[in-house]
């Protein structure tokens, strides 16, 4: 069974995935820059300025590295679980690809050209150069031209498997697709209507208010585009290295489906200090918010019981016997289960910040830079670390060797070393009141400024120790990488071939209604309507004059 | 197994639905809810406008103060402001250009301020000593630059 999966097929997914990494190389570059200038060991020549290099960490980290990486890895699984592509699926895929890189290409010169330091979230009335929105439509429309590329490849399988359930990486490939879809249309609406009009001149002003609550309303969900397939990881691909099954199929697809209902209609939950939005209608959200930790725990519980059931039957005894009956030694579940350590502190975290009044406390501040590299920046960032370990080498058909494994556990070790500093150091530092996204500041020698950094943690030094020994173990990664891509001797013999883990998981007992994608588009609709409807016509209809661009940097 | 399983998410969808109880009897009875207040202004007209032709500290009540405040690439004006100590002060804020943001580090205040909108948020400030203003929205090159201070006396 251990097939490898067609050569056509690894060369779309491992192009997607180098580019990914080319910009997880660029990004971390610029968040080493970030630490050093923040503490004021580096003076940057005048052509360059601290928010364009933090506007390419966010737009290059969070929106180029995942993306890429993330249709690499589910290209990978669809064609391992449902066969290889037909030429129509692949050829739509590789237009997807090249629309994605031309639309990276035109953001990134943007924002190295000095045109465009709005930052990730690009909120108006900032107004870069339009092409910076042009770029980002483009790698978002690429991005939808490769998910209905693998929907039509899912189709085409449902055709020739009448009344089967699909397996289950292609469901959660299905229900990722279907929420990034629909989350996309907020952003497309905004730089469609909105920023690109706006940014050339076509119209004179923009309504602020209205594209900052578009902007979350694609914003939310996207961290659940992140977040989905480091769960299929965890749910699919876990299970399989430690030698498991998959718990229960139905709950892991029950949990996918409630995440497309749940993580969209949430997104004033970033916008919970703005005026203009009635206290109800964030409440509400709020509470839409919490409904999604409800699968979140089902997860959990899922992800441990596979665990202990694996570790009893490998002899694992008492409370925690299992514990220890885990492979610790195989990087492949390590880097993961770290993964998953991380997210502990972070869902809590996450919780925290929604927690509407709470978020007064920590809104804008260093914490929560703190809390999305412990959500974003470790689970998912390692569980995609995880991945490529043996995913490269599983597409290039090369060995994972002995020495690449070695300096893959340096690696997680030294990202999570690295992240626990620079993460809890932020963390404090915002519950002090350190603001997130400036430059280095002490306001003037301002007492209350400088006792911020007085704290054995909190202070700049450590800030700089962790993210230093973040890039290189970034570097590492990328070494790691570049040698399992070209230089890794090739797999000869079958046994030598690296495999692509998936776990069996019996659809036995799984009610057939939950392929039913229709019941679930319909709910996750009316559940937008209800959240948004009201408030957003509020704020077209009550809305003050427009804003003019401004270009303040 | 399955069993454990009801076991866990019941008593967690449990505390989460008392937790929200508590927000929400928070927000709605105890009047704590975030800064949401709903009027709006032409951002264009700002300096023309009531009450934001005449930024100032005004006493407006027994122990009541209202700030009125612009805020704008990378300035709060009025600056360094002076109120007495006990005194409740509500600060009325729009901005001139971009998005800023309104933090007192210390306090529970933490507003974004929007072109176009107008913010309010109150505080009463027990303690006397100098607190910092911060804006804490990213609003341009200056950004780290943007703070003032009130003085409470
Ligand atoms: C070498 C590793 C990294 C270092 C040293 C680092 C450092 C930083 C620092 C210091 C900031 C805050 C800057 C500020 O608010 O002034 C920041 C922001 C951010 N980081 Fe990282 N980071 C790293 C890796 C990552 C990764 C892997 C991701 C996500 C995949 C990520 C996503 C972000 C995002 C989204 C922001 C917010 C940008 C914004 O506020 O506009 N970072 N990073
Ligand atoms: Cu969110
Ligand atoms: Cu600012």
């Amino acid at each position: 069974m251990n097939s490898i999966i067609d050569k056509q097929d690894r060369k779309l997914a491992l192009s997607h995935i180098l580019v990914g990494y080319f910009a997880f190389l660029i990004g971390t570059f610029c968040g080493l820059l970030q630490v050093f200038i923040r503490n004021d060991a580096i003076e940057l020549p005048n052509w360059l300025d601290y928010y364009q290099i933090l506007t390419a960490h966010g737009v290059l980290l969070a929106l180029v590295f995942t993306t890429f990486f993330i249709f690499g890895f589910l290209i990978s699984g669809m064609s391992k679980t449902l066969g290889t592509f037909g030429p129509k699926t692949r050829g739509f895929s590789w237009i997807g690809f090249y629309l994605m890189v031309i639309g990276t290409t035109m953001t990134t010169v943007t924002i190295i050209s000095g045109q465009a330091s709005v930052l990730y979230t690009f909120y108006a009335p900032l107004q870069a150069s339009g092409w910076f929105y042009v770029g980002l439509a483009l790698v978002i429309v690429g991005s939808w031209v490769l998910g209905f590329s693998l929907i039509g490849h899912y189709i085409v399988w449902k055709k020739a498997h009448k009344k089967q359930l699909s397996p289950l990486f292609a469901f959660m490939t299905v229900a990722t697709i279907i929420l990034w879809v629909i989350a996309c249309l907020g952003i497309v609406v905004a730089a469609l209507f909105q920023f690109i009009p706006w940014a050339f001149g076509w119209v004179e002003t923009i309504n602020v208010e209205l594209s900052r609550s578009l902007f979350w309303y694609f914003g939310h969900p996207l961290v659940y585009f992140w977040l989905l397939p480091a769960y299929m990881a965890w749910y699919v691909v876990v299970p399989k290295i430690i030698g498991g099954k998959v718990f229960s199929d139905a709950l892991a697809r029950l949990s996918f489906v409630l995440f497309i209902l749940f993580s969209i209609p949430v997104g004033f939950h970033h916008q919970l200090t703005e005026p203009g939005i009635e206290s109800f209608w964030k409440f509400l959200q709020v509470v839409l918010t919490f409904m999604v930790i409800i699968p979140s725990l089902m997860t959990a519980f899922s992800l441990f019981a596979t665990f202990e059931i694996t570790g009893r039957k490998k002899g694992g005894r008492g409370l925690f016997g299992w514990f220890t009956k885990l492979p610790w030694r195989d990087v492949r579940f390590t880097s993961i289960f770290i993964a998953m350590a991380f997210f502990i502190p972070g869902g809590a975290g996450g919780i925290i910040n929604a927690s509407f009044q709470m978020n007064e406390v920590i809104h804008n501040t260093m914490w929560v830079v703190g809390h999305f590299h412990i959500t974003v920046g470790t689970p998912v960032a390692m569980t995609f670390m995880g991945i490529t370990f043996w995913l490269i080498p599983h597409l290039t058909g090369r060995k994972l060797t002995k020495s690449i494994k070695k300096l893959a556990f340096i690696q997680i070790i030294t990202w999570a070393i690295g992240m626990l500093l620079m993460s809890t150091s932020q963390h404090i530092l915002g519950l002090l009141g350190a603001p997130r996204r400036t430059s280095y500041t002490g306001y003037n020698g301002n007492n209350v400024a400088l006792e911020w950094f007085d704290g054995i943690l909190s202070n700049h030094v450590t800030m700089a120790i962790g993210g230093s020994i973040l890039f290189l173990s970034a570097m590492l990664l990328i070494y790691i990488v570049v040698i399992t891509c070209v230089a890794s001797p090739k797999a000869t013999t079958e046994a030598e071939l690296v495999e692509f883990p998936i776990a069996e998981s019996d659809p036995g007992a799984t009610p057939r209604f939950l392929e039913n994608w229709w019941i679930w588009i319909g709910i996750c609709f009316a559940l937008i309507a209800i959240a948004y409807t009201i408030p957003i016509m509020d704020m077209i209809q009550h809305a003050p004059p427009g804003s003019t661009g401004f270009q303040t940097w | 197994m399955h069993r454990l399983e009801e076991i866990w998410m019941t008593v967690s969808v449990g505390i989460l639905i008392i937790f929200m109880a508590i927000v929400g009897y928070q927000t709605f009875s105890l009047g704590m809810g975030p800064p949401s207040h709903a009027e709006t202004i032409d951002p264009q007209k700002v300096e023309e406008t009531a009450p934001f032709d005449d930024p100032g500290v005004k006493k407006i009540g027994d122990n009541e103060y209202e700030v009125v405040m612009t805020l704008q690439s990378f300035a709060f004006n009025p600056s360094n402001i002076e109120v007495p100590a006990g005194a409740k002060v509500t600060f009325t804020m729009t901005a001139m250009d971009v998005t800023h943001g309104f933090q007192l580090p210390g306090t529970n205040i933490n507003a974004m301020v929007m072109p176009g909108h107008i913010q309010k948020i109150s505080h009463t400030f027990d303690e006397p000593g100098e607190y910092l203003i911060i804006c804490n929205e990213y609003c341009g090159v200056g950004h780290q630059a943007m703070s003032t201070t009130i003085t409470v006396k």
